[in-house]
């Protein structure tokens, strides 16, 4: 009967510390933290707030960032998608697009910087004989730029995968051949079709995934401390930067700065929401309109090209973390080192160990938990034949729609009550709150789709339903089980604030290792952690690939 | 039951000759029997007060249009009807025993699809011994398992990934696995409808063959005219 209770649980594991923390980040917006005594609601941090000299300009570059980044992702995740989905080597494309996907953030955005920056990989490439620069120009600017184009550009490598390997999960679900071939056998390009006719039957399974990517772009810090600028800097991580200055007086500004970026993320979901409505009017009479030209097809083909010089670049941020690690002596305008060395990863050694331990340990435990929690919750599903409806879909999407720094800080709190502030305990719950929407989210479809009749049939032959489990489903499911698994170890590892909050400087995972030394720390010493970083969810994915094809090799209804 | 009952399950090509040492899952061959059998759908009624007895080693055919309520009065039978979406009344006995409250597993009645449904884990071995009756040696139980084969001319398909086989040795595998799991009562699902013509008529023998030997009440729906007059027993259109 444990299994009935699991949907609530489950909920409770990730929804109660949501709410507990926003109530403790609203109060002190408010005035009201009693920990540093501050007991009387008061509008002042929000006066001091919007006195603080940067703020106007902080708001404007969270909303341009926010913008930008969420539109030429999914502008770029749609035409990569039209162009790419007819080419012979499809597969080797989602391959690599997931390569990206489970890299963190913050490792792409340190490989990244290695390339963009002034002293970086594509001008050591290029100089002198290019530039004429015999050492790193001072006057150029193309990282932490004023106007965050390098962190726009940083988030788009990191949303464009994501929203097209979306997509593609979408198309599953749409006969895309036979509206293709309909299409062009009245005389429609195969791009216009696509526009006019795939692209509005995938949309709904794809707006949450998007308003996810909304909320992650608008409420960005883990890039934005690599990529974006820092005087000031986006709301976000001026709410992040005053939550952990040792005066905690700005504990109630933050909170303040923190409740304002939940409110522009709730506008920017509902502006697109608005967006939606008016591009599904003009997308309908344009579509009635009839028009054959194909006008819109050369747009769609420079986009996708856009978005394969943002993977390139994305694969390229992965090589350069692994060829930073290993540099010898690297000299500007050198394009590749004087030689390759284990030197740094030597020297390092020793203090890799414990924040690699916490990551493997926080993403191996986080991901348990949510594994057992999803796997119950679909089969009492499967066990009371119900299924829940969209509502239950928004519930699933609420730790990815609401901006982490919006109540991590209430969590703090929480957890300081708790006694948990600093534990594994705390970390791992911390974890799960992210983990858990990832892993149901991948396990769910494939859980789903597996024919009812096998249930059936094991019964029939007199298993119970226990066993059914045991013996049936979950060997069957094997793959996208592990699959599920990769992808809770990939958020996890990824995650920077909820470490940061939850760790409360005592725990430190390669990630928050990571941001704390990219400014200022040797290019090798950070290498190695941003490496680390997307190494283990790189080998959880090859795990997860590799064990079912070893376990049925000699299956072929599963390899 | 009645010993004859008991002389017809030895008989079959499936039962290795344990259970005539008194194995607890010895076919007993009861007749199953439907009395008064109402399902509705919201007010719609699918099947109206359907009064069956069907004798071990009889077969009964349901017909009826798709959508007429074949399958649900399968689902009714062998215990997955789902009771928030349908109404059911009436009794359904199996040798005696009431049925409507006993879990699925626990009917001991089993069930043949349209598709084989044989689990892409396991070998055809493995699929055999999840089906095979509880109880007996890891030795003693192969040894049934592949005895069974044998007499189904399938020697030395043990090992075989389920996915390597033919349509037909997999409809085959598909009918032993019920066998052996020493099922009461038989639901047949449009068994026939997915395997191509000459198949089907070869497959239909041997399932009514291996029935007739078990000595099984079965139920069958079917829209298949054909599978009905092989059959040879009673049709009751729905």
């Amino acid at each position: 009967m444990i299994i009935r209770l699991l949907p609530a649980l489950t909920l409770g594991a990730f929804l109660l510390p949501i709410v507990v923390g926003l109530a403790g980040t609203l109060a002190p917006a408010f005035g009201v933290l009693p920990a540093i005594g501050a007991v009387e609601p008061s509008l002042a941090p929000w006066r001091t707030l919007l006195d603080w000299p940067g703020f106007a300009t902080s708001l404007r570059l969270t909303l341009t960032v926010g913008a930008l980044a969420s539109c030429a992702a999914l502008a770029a995740a749609v035409a990569l998608v039209i162009v790419a989905s007819r080419w012979r080597r499809y597969g080797r494309l989602q391959s690599l697009l997931t390569a990206l996907l489970a890299s963190p953030h913050a490792a792409i955005a340190l490989g990244f910087a290695f390339i963009i920056a002034p002293s970086g990989w594509i001008v050591r490439i290029i100089s002198p004989e290019l530039t004429g620069w015999e050492r790193p120009p001072t006057g150029l600017v193309t990282l932490r730029d004023p106007y965050g184009l390098a962190l726009v550009a940083g988030l788009a490598i990191k949303e464009i995968p994501y929203l097209a390997i979306m997509l593609v999960s979408a198309l599953g679900q749409v006969p895309v051949e036979a509206l293709l071939q309909n299409a062009r056998a009245m005389g429609y390009s195969r791009t216009t079709a696509w526009l006019k006719l795939v692209l509005p039957q995938a949309w709904p399974q794809i707006r949450l995934p998007f308003y996810a990517v909304v909320a992650y772009s608008f409420s960005v810090v883990d890039q934005a401390l690599v990529l974006g600028p820092g005087t000031p800097p986006p709301l976000a991580v001026l709410a992040t930067r005053w939550f952990s200055d040792y005066d905690v007086a700005l504990y109630l500004p933050a909170a303040a700065a923190a409740i304002l970026q939940l409110g522009v993320v709730a506008a920017a979901i509902f502006a697109c929401f608005l967006v939606e409505r008016l591009i599904a009017r003009a997308g309908r009479s344009w579509a009635e309109g009839g028009g054959r030209s194909g006008a819109a097809d050369p747009l769609v083909a420079v986009v996708a090209g856009l978005a394969l010089v943002a993977g390139a670049l994305g694969l390229a941020s992965l090589a350069a973390l692994v060829l930073w690690s290993v540099a010898g002596p690297w000299s500007f305008p050198d394009a590749w080192p004087v030689s390759l060395t284990l030197d740094a990863w030597r020297s390092s050694l020793g203090s890799i160990a414990a924040p690699l331990e916490a990551t493997v340990i926080a993403a191996a435990v986080a991901t348990a938990i949510a594994l057992v929690l999803c796997i119950g919750c679909l089969e009492n599903e499967a066990r009371r034949a119900r299924r829940p409806g969209l509502p239950t879909m928004w519930i699933i999407y609420v730790p990815l729609l609401v901006p982490q720094i919006a109540f991590l800080f209430g969590v703090q709190v929480a957890l300081v009550r708790l006694d948990l502030d600093g534990s594994g305990a705390g970390v791992i719950w911390t974890h799960l709150i992210f983990v858990l929407p990832y892993v149901f989210l991948s396990l769910s479809d494939p859980w789903r789709a597996l024919d009812p009749r096998y249930a059936r049939s094991a019964a029939s032959l007199g298993a119970s339903p226990a066993r059914i489990l045991l013996t049936v489903k979950l060997p069957i499911l094997l793959r996208p089980i592990l699959v599920a698994a990769a992808i809770g170890v990939a958020v996890s590892v990824g995650l920077y604030l909820p470490t940061v909050f939850a760790g409360a400087g005592r725990i430190s995972t390669v990630t928050t290792e990571a941001l704390t030394l990219a400014t200022g720390a040797d290019r090798r010493i950070v290498s190695i952690h941003g490496f680390l970083q997307a190494a283990v969810p790189l080998l959880a994915y090859g795990a997860a690939l590799l064990a079912p094809r070893l376990a049925f090799r000699h299956r072929r209804g599963l390899a | 039951m009645a010993p004859h009952c008991w002389r017809r399950a030895s008989r079959s090509a499936i039962d290795g000759g344990s259970r005539e040492r008194g194995k607890p899952y010895a076919m007993t061959g009861g007749t199953l029997s439907l009395d008064g059998v109402t399902i509705a759908l919201g007010f719609r009624r699918l099947v109206d007060g359907l009064t069956l007895a069907i004798a071990p080693g009889e077969v009964v055919t349901v017909m009826g249009p798709s959508g007429s309520g074949k399958s649900t009065l399968l689902a009714y039978v062998a215990g997955f009807l789902d009771r928030r979406v349908f109404t059911a009344s009436g009794r359904l006995r199996l040798g005696g025993d009431d049925m409507v409250d006993v879990p699925p597993e626990r009917r001991r009645i089993g069930m043949l699809f349209q598709d084989d449904l044989l689990f892409p884990h396991l070998s055809v071995r493995g699929n055999l011994l999840f089906g095979l009756a509880p109880g007996g040696s890891a030795e003693l139980r192969r040894a049934r398992v592949d005895e069974a084969l044998a007499a189904a001319d399938l020697a030395g398909f043990g090992d075989r990934d389920p996915a390597t086989l033919s349509g037909g040795q997999r409809a085959r595998i598909a009918l032993l696995r019920v066998l052996l799991s020493a099922p009461r009562a038989l639901l047949l699902d449009e068994p026939f409808s997915k395997l191509d013509a000459e198949l089907r008529v070869q497959f239909r023998i041997h399932v009514f063959g291996e029935l007739r030997r078990a000595g099984l009440p079965t139920l069958m729906v079917t829209h298949d005219p054909a599978d009905a007059a092989a059959a040879g027993g009673k049709v009751v259109a729905l």
